[in-house]
């Protein structure tokens, strides 16, 4: 699904690499924690997974593909299979619920019908349905992570990238949104979700893998949040 | 391709931008406009220069009694050079086209018809008038193979080229042509910047759902169209109105007042305009397109 082969990425105005001889695999169907504290390299991995940096060394495969070799044009399709959650959720705020997932099919070319039928269908699945006329700032942060997830999982995308998705909510809604990611990963999408929730992970016991300054420290299966607890 | 999703972005991406949008087409009209006219008085000045051309001809004049050229020395031209003249004339067809032969009373009589109204009149008599061979050249620009044969021979007094004194009319307007193509080219260049930086703005107002649709995965060519669209809109409507205004600088301008007044000359037909008015759209669209693809490809990169 994904894999990192001796990958580093030095910014061109960095001191010292974002990621520094980075090795990893993600198989399918897994559940996988990035943790470590800010600047660890977090963010950069993902970029890298959704090439929108490229690594200055080493190769990167997402999906059977190698990124530096994927050419420009090709890269909407390799985003199409893949879902993306931030921590800001990124909806667009006059827009409804409806209309916000609907975006996400309407641009990359869906015809209307088959938009009238998913756009439904994932608001049912993030337990949405009957909100579909509200906008974001009709809605609690919970709901409107459901959106942005339920807008990243309207293609039944192979996998789902999630940039602490719950960075900005408080600790019973994150509970929430865990369930659900839970619930899509369980649909068999692949799910990588970096955070600093330590509750979280302790709770879900899943993979998880630490970066510090650069280097992966630690890559345990079923795992905690820090050895010091 | 959903053509009313991208038709919906354009509307709003327009209404969005008003003020720029309207500043778009005003320039657009504006240097188009000035473009437009250029290429109007520079097919106005070919079209003049084929009716007049047509009609002007190289005068040879020869010697008359009192002429004091150094090549009438001999006094008036006798009948033996005069052959000669004509028969060299007659040698150097098909360049030269036509020939003909205005005698001291021909002269006379057109003299006193030009200045019928003029006290001139009557202090020339017949004998100062010289006679000449008026010719008619196939290629009028050739001027010189016929003066440089003919200027200084013994009988001839002058040669005189009506083309000399029309291609001063025509350098005028000719400048004043380039003038306005310069003016049009700078504010080319201005229409140029400003589409770039609206662009700028409506890529940066917009950047919240541009960034949304690379996520999901839309192709370039699907984030860029309503932009390209919306410029290549403003592009076109400033240019329907510079069109119009051609339309009406040939309907009235020239139509009503100039070829009234100037009915000695001929004016630009419509079917210049015609030819002008696609020429205008598609520097306005073209331009504006090009300049917005270029502007994009560097705020909407993949």
């Amino acid at each position: 699904m994904i894999l990192f082969d001796h990958v580093s990425k030095v910014y061109p105005t960095a001191q010292r690499p974002a990621l520094d001889d980075v090795s990893l695999e993600i198989e399918k169907g897994e559940f996988i924690f990035l943790v470590g504290p800010s600047g660890s390299g977090k963010s950069t991995f993902l970029r890298l997974v959704l090439r929108e940096e490229r690594p200055t060394k080493g190769q990167v495969w997402v999906l059977g593909k190698e990124l530096n070799r994927l050419s420009n044009w090709k890269i909407p399709a390799l985003r199409r299979q893949v879902g993306t959650v931030f921590q800001d959720f990124r909806l667009l705020p006059n827009k409804t619920v409806f209309e916000n997932v609907a975006f996400a099919l309407e641009v990359i070319g869906k015809p209307s019908s088959h938009i009238k039928k998913v756009v439904p269908e994932v608001l049912e699945v993030v337990g949405l349905d009957g909100k579909e006329g509200r906008r974001p700032d009709e809605l609690s942060g919970g709901e409107q992570q459901r959106v942005a997830i339920a807008r990243a999982f309207v293609n039944r995308p192979m996998l789902l990238i999630a940039d602490e998705p719950t960075g900005n909510l408080d600790p019973g809604t994150s509970i929430g949104i865990m369930k659900l990611l839970d619930r899509i990963n369980k649909l068999g999408t692949t799910v990588v979700m970096s955070t600093h929730d330590s509750q979280i992970v302790d709770q879900m016991r899943r993979r998880v893998v630490e970066l510090d300054t650069g280097h992966i420290v630690r890559d345990q299966s079923r795992g905690v949040y820090g050895y010091a607890r | 391709m959903r053509a009313t999703f991208v038709a919906s972005e354009v509307g709003n991406g327009l209404r969005r931008n008003l003020t720029m949008t309207l500043a778009v087409i005003i320039t657009v009209a504006v240097s188009l406009g000035l473009f437009g006219a250029s290429l109007l008085v520079r097919a106005q000045v070919s079209t003049m220069k084929d009716f007049w051309y047509d009609k002007v001809e190289v005068s040879l004049f020869l010697c008359s009694k009192g002429s004091d050229t150094p090549s009438c020395a001999g006094g008036q031209v006798t009948p033996a050079q005069r052959d000669q003249i004509k028969s060299d004339l007659e040698s150097l067809r098909p360049l030269v086209q036509d020939i003909y032969y205005e005698s001291k009373t021909e002269a006379y009589a057109r003299f006193q018809d030009q200045f019928k109204n003029s006290p001139i009149v009557d202090n020339v008599n017949e004998s100062e008038l010289p006679e000449s061979f008026r010719v008619k050249l196939a290629d009028p620009t050739k001027y010189d193979v016929v003066a440089s044969a003919f200027a200084g021979r013994p009988g001839i007094e002058q040669v005189n080229d009506q083309r000399q004194i029309l291609d001063k009319f025509f350098r005028l307007l000719g400048g004043l042509q380039l003038i306005a193509l310069l003016i049009a080219l700078v504010m080319l260049v201005v229409t140029v910047l400003l589409i770039v930086n609206t662009m700028r703005v409506a890529a940066f107002s917009r950047r919240r759902e541009t960034s949304i649709m690379r996520l999901v995965g839309a192709s370039n060519f699907y984030i860029q169209l309503p932009f390209l669209l919306e410029a290549a809109l403003a592009a076109g409507l400033g240019a329907i109105l510079a069109i119009g205004a051609l339309i009406l600088m040939k309907s009235v301008l020239i139509d009503q007042v100039l070829a009234p007044s100037f009915q000695f000359t001929a004016f630009v037909g419509w079917d210049q305009v015609l030819a002008i008015a696609p020429v205008m759209l598609l520097t306005g669209v073209g331009l504006a397109g090009l300049a917005a693809f270029f502007t994009l490809r560097k705020y909407l990169r993949v």
